[in-house]
């Protein structure tokens, strides 16, 4: 199943990756590679049956409403790439 | 040619829990930035989400009390977007499978009730708060607070029921009523807790087929809800009449300048991808948990107003205003079962305290005996406005004040003969001329007696001893 040049830029751009030339070609052939091969499963009937979005079929577990703070800020920021005081810095977002 | 406007609303609702909808940090409001976050929130690697159940059970309250099928089995799923707020670059959220479905809202438009359907409610997590560095349109940075990050919402999502932004905010104030209500919302406005986005289109009258849907965002209170539908519809009439094309898009109002604003995005800014949360497996609701949950909802406001209306007579306008707030109409009962008398002076009486009601500085006692009084004669209207006001201000009972100052109305007819004779003595004319013909002069006496009383007098009895010394 062949995926095309404008599939695998706009997958690009949504993941925000950039893509030389060379390399969004050869991504095209590896990913249409990858769903050739899953698409075998579809020589399977498989019209009654629901969707897999999990391996076990138990309901998720619940936790209590109880606050426990984590209480390490300073860790939590020690991760950016750039702060001021208390919050993360990040690039002006241009909403227009 | 005329036009049918159809408005359908979603509204995000903040859950009333204590922690976020995945992790046990703090959801209150107004912490010091990044204080409420976690490893969880923040999205580091390998750590797990794990459901808030109170979360889940105000969900469920929610479906119940808007007629809602509760769904056995809901999934989570990932809604896939850059943005600095969101640090997963994700947000979970549900999308194919939600909790409940198929509800429906009653609303009172034009003395008559609409109702309104209910299409879904889901879960999802709130996203961070982004401030834009400095003031500045030239301003390089943004600063993330993620302590929003995980609160706890749940989307409702109407059907395109409305056709007029009168029943927008209908539905908009009867939905927030039921979240208070149920005590699964705190329903602030000005902190978030209550939002609404408006998918709003026209079409010619008669016409089958929705127009092109334009989304509005960023409306603050519900006036602004009306007023932005209004100014969008006018908008979009005005753009067919004058040959041009409704586009689909989301548009942002403007409360200052009172106009919607074009916010352009790229198109595959839409394109979020939605998956099964792997993390997440799905959300089981089994029947008797759901049953349990609905021995927990309290009357609603339309049935509130409706049965204050019966039991205790009063109008429907001012049962109305009573159930606005669930803490008023339980106030005034409590009132009303202190002293019955007609339940309509104690409806006035909450209501016009209704700011200190709310505030807890009243109590039903003193509206009680402050109607009782009023209709036993024991003072006046004005004594006891000024005696409620001195309650407010002293803390002190109401009876113990209305005897410390002595604003009890005289009642008894032999002091009543002596300030009325005095009054008489003193206007011979004003005797002679009502003798002759000139009843309007009795409220003349009236207002001699109240005055040489100091208001304490009670003006029906003086009145009723001037007719009898008069006639």
């Amino acid at each position: 199943m062949a995926i095309t040049r404008e599939e695998v830029l706009h997958v690009a751009r949504l993941a925000r990756l950039s893509l030389p030339e060379a390399e969004a070609e050869r991504l095209r052939e590896q990913l249409s590679a990858i769903l050739d091969y899953v698409k075998q499963l579809d020589r399977l009937d498989t019209r009654d049956v629901v969707p897999t979005s999990h391996a076990i079929e138990t309901g998720t577990p619940f936790r209590d409403d109880v606050v426990r703070p984590f209480g390490d800020r300073e860790a939590l920021l020690a991760n950016a790439p750039d702060r001021l005081n208390d919050c993360f810095r990040v690039p002006r977002i241009i909403e227009d | 040619m005329a036009f049918e406007t159809v408005i359908g609303l979603e509204v995000h609702a903040q859950l009333s829990t204590r922690s976020k909808i995945f992790c046990a940090c703090s959801t209150a409001f107004g912490a010091p930035p990044n204080a409420n976050a976690c490893p969880v929130c923040t999205g580091m690697p390998g750590v797990l989400p794990v459901l808030n159940r109170k979360a889940v059970e105000c969900t469920i309250r929610t479906a119940l009390a808007t007629s809602c099928t509760v769904q056995r089995r809901s999934v989570f799923a990932r809604k896939n977007y850059f943005y600095p707020d969101l640090p997963k670059a994700y947000q979970i959220s549900q999308y194919e499978l939600p909790v409940a479905l198929g509800g429906h809202v009653d609303i009172e438009v034009d003395g008559g009730t609409k109702r309104i359907g209910i299409t879904r409610i889901h879960m999802e997590e709130d996203a961070g708060k982004l401030v834009h560095e400095g003031e500045f349109a030239g301003a390089q940075a943004s600063l993330a607070d993620l302590n929003r990050c995980s609160v706890p919402l749940m989307e409702i999502v109407s059907e395109p029921d409305m056709r007029t932004p009168e029943e927008g905010g209908a539905y908009l104030r009867r939905l927030h009523d039921i979240l208070v209500y149920l005590g699964v919302c705190d329903g602030n406005m000005e902190e978030g807790s209550f939002r609404c986005d408006a998918n709003v289109s026209v079409r010619p009258v008669g016409q089958v087929a929705f127009g092109t849907k334009a989304e509005l965002k960023n409306m603050n209170s519900f006036r602004n809800v009306e007023k932005a539908l209004e100014y969008e519809i006018r908008r979009q009439v005005e753009l067919i009449e004058d040959g041009g094309k409704v586009v689909q898009e989301t548009r942002l109002w403007d409360a200052n300048a009172g106009v919607t604003v074009s916010m352009r995005r790229k198109e595959e800014a839409h394109d979020y991808r939605y998956f099964p949360d792997p993390d997440l497996l799905p959300l089981i609701v089994d029947e008797s948990w759901v049953e349990e949950l609905r021995g927990t909802i309290p009357e609603m406001p339309a049935e509130k107003i409706a049965r204050l209306a019966r039991q205790y007579g009063i109008p429907r306008y001012d049962a109305g205003i009573l159930a606005s707030t669930r803490a008023l109409a339980d106030f005034f009962e409590a009132s009303a079962a202190i002293y019955g008398g007609n339940p309509k002076t104690t409806a006035n009486e909450c209501v016009h305290w209704k700011d200190a009601v709310l505030a807890g500085t009243l109590s039903p006692e003193t509206i009680a005996h402050a109607v009782e009084d009023r209709e036993r004669g024991t003072i006046s209207a004005t004594a006891s406005k000024t005696l409620v006001e001195l309650v407010l201000s002293t803390g002190k009972p109401f009876r113990t004040l209305r005897d410390e100052q002595g604003l009890t109305q005289v009642s008894d007819t032999s002091s009543l003969d002596i300030l009325v004779d005095k009054v008489l003595a003193a206007s011979p004319k004003e005797v002679e001329g009502y003798r002759a013909g000139k009843a309007g002069l009795l409220s003349f006496f009236v207002g001699q007696v109240m005055k040489e009383s100091r208001g304490k007098a009670n003006p029906k009895m003086v009145q009723e001893v001037l007719k009898k010394r008069l006639g």
